[in-house]
């Protein structure tokens, strides 16, 4: 049984008053999630994210498809107690601590009165809310709401978590400490679906991502998967290179382009068909050294930027 | 029934902290003023308009609270998308629509308490003196008022929080208001066919008298302040009549926000 599964899910939003038009935000999308998996959900802003998790979340309603948690449909009460959900950008009642918000949470999940406090301070320990917890949350700054946030979508030890940008408004150092956790959650066999449009987050966690753009999942799979589908090149730092042995490389073209970076190095550029090994051991005997090998592949910014620029054309308002 | 328990008292928790209790201490000063000034201005009448203003003022302070509060109940948590992790937990939005309504409820309740404690705290200390009607200063049957009241105020709430589940604050205040209103005249729509001739008119206006709600007929303050007997056949035909109106309005309110998408 998956985590989560999908179906041909999309959600139209109709805009305009007198003759409204589906503004189409999600385009129909089959994933499907498995346990224990944790799972990126990558696009830049506005590429229908937040909607996917809101439909859920069931805070929409499909326009068409499916969609299902733990092999029941989203909103079934009794998955609801297996799960937890951080909204993006979390407002929580303001007027309540840290303390009693996580109290009152864990009410809601039958939590007897005397384990209440005692679950909301296990938590807020672990996501780094000190004494400011008996605090009223509207004195809290961004990133501590946040971390309250992330308190509040564990609070029932859920089997599947939501985090809709989890990183979001956190300082580097929270940033690692949401990603330490993430993986405890994973080690704890929790299955984590997060949204992210920061790709070195999903780049450190995920073993699978969806990337999402323009409202359709433009990829999935594993992540080395699709960025590997865009290698193009190496990328080389060289010491000793003499500069008309390099030029000779470039007039064959066995080097695209290059960079005096000083102290005697170069930064060198390799099309895909040249094997770095084969052209340093023709180099070696002249004194050339190696001093570091990439692949030189997009960043999933690139692939961001491809992608969605591909899907700008079809994105957006679609007549019926 | 202990989730929808658990939204309402932090409903009230809200009120609390929201400093909505400090309408009591407006109402208690404004009694006391009351009582004092009257005793130096008028002759003889003083416990009866203390007993009219004290009903007044209990209504007045709960539809103020019934309708302000009602209004944000659900718009706030929607705007400000607290909504959003309430909804993820084993909580359905009907029992978060019904929960909210009786959070609401219990801080009306609350509050009419004290101030009718000390309504009665001030009728008592002048029942001592030697004035006409002290006898009956702080006759219990006024009691039968106030639970109109409440029951009126219910209902108030259970119109703004209808409309609070599918419009803006602003709005949702204009229309419950505009309601209130109209249904404290709603006794003239009744009779409106003998001031006017189109028969079209008389029976939209019939219509009109029927589907609105009839907040006059909570009105028993005058009769309990002269000490005339209203009977517990109409107070509780006119209970009920409020109660189903509620559940009318809570149903619907809970089958618009089912529906509803948080975009």
């Amino acid at each position: 049984m998956d985590a989560i599964r999908t179906e041909a899910l999309s959600k139209h939003y109709p805009i305009g008053f007198w003759r409204p038009r589906p503004y189409v935000a999600l385009h129909p999308l089959s994933l499907s999630v498995g346990q224990g998996e944790v799972f990126g959900f990558l696009g830049p802003n506005g590429a229908g994210k937040t909607t996917t998790l809101k439909l859920l979340m069931q805070l929409v309603f499909p326009t068409s498809g499916v969609a299902e948690i733990l092999g029941k449909p989203v909103g079934d009460p009794a998955t609801k107690r297996r799960i937890g959900y951080l909204p993006e950008n979390p407002y929580f009642y303001d007027y309540l601590s840290a303390e009693e918000l996580l109290t009152y949470f864990a009410g809601l999940f039958g939590y007897r009165a005397g384990d209440r406090l005692a679950r909301a301070k296990a938590l807020l320990d672990e996501v780094g809310i000190g004494a400011e917890r008996r605090m009223p949350l509207r004195k809290y700054s961004k990133g501590m709401v946040q971390r309250v946030g992330i308190a509040q979508a564990l609070i029932n030890e859920p089997d599947v978590v939501f985090f809709d940008e989890p990183m979001s408004g956190l300082d580097p150092l929270g940033r690692r400490e949401v990603r330490e956790l993430i993986l405890r959650l994973r080690s704890r066999g929790c299955t984590v679906f997060f949204s992210s449009h920061v790709l070195s987050d999903a780049e450190a966690l995920c073993s699978r991502v969806a990337i999402l753009a323009g409202g359709r999942m433009v990829a999935a799979g594993a992540l080395a998967d699709i960025r590997a589908l865009d290698a193009r090149g190496w990328d080389l730092v060289v010491h000793g290179l003499e500069p008309n042995v390099l030029e000779a490389l470039i007039r064959q073209g066995r080097v695209t382009r290059s960079t005096d970076i000083g102290a005697g190095r170069y930064a060198l550029e390799l099309p895909l068909r040249e094997e770095p090994h084969v052209l340093l051991s023709e180099l070696a005997p002249s004194g050339v050294r190696l001093i570091s090998v990439h692949p030189l592949r997009d960043s999933l910014e690139d692939f961001f930027v491809k992608q969605v620029s591909a899907a700008a054309n079809d994105r957006g308002l679609e007549a019926r | 029934m202990r989730t929808v328990a658990q939204v309402a008292v932090n409903v009230f928790k809200e009120s609390v902290r929201d400093k909505v209790l400090y309408n009591l201490v407006a109402f208690a000063v404004l009694l006391m003023a009351a009582s004092y000034l009257i005793g130096q201005l008028t002759a003889g009448q003083d416990v009866k308009i203390i007993k009219d203003l004290g009903l007044a003022a209990i209504a007045t302070f709960g539809l103020m609270i019934a309708i302000f509060i009602g209004i944000g109940l659900v718009w706030k948590e929607v705007e400000r998308r607290s909504i959003y992790s309430l909804l993820a937990k084993p909580v359905s939005r009907a029992q978060f629509i019904v929960g909210k309504y009786c959070g609401l409820v219990l801080t009306l309740g609350v509050n009419i308490v004290v101030m009718v404690v000390a309504w009665y705290a001030v009728l008592a200390y002048m029942g001592t003196a030697n004035t006409p009607g002290a006898a009956s200063a702080t006759d219990p049957a006024m009691l039968e008022a106030v639970a109109l009241i409440f029951v009126e105020l219910m209902l108030v709430t259970a119109v703004a929080l209808f409309f609070s589940t599918f419009s803006s604050p602003f709005l949702s205040a204009g229309l419950t208001l505009g309601l209130w209103i109209v249904g404290h005249f709603n006794t003239d729509l009744r009779n409106f066919e003998t001031v006017v001739d189109s028969p079209a008119a008389a029976w939209l206006a019939r219509g009109l008298y029927y589907v609105l709600p009839n907040f006059g007929a909570f009105d028993v303050k005058y009769q309990v302040v002269h000490q005339l007997h209203v009977p517990a056949s109409y107070l509780l035909s006119t209970a009920l009549y409020g109660a189903l109106y509620i559940t009318l309005l809570v149903v619907a309110a809970v089958t618009v926000f089912s529906r509803r998408d948080f975009k």
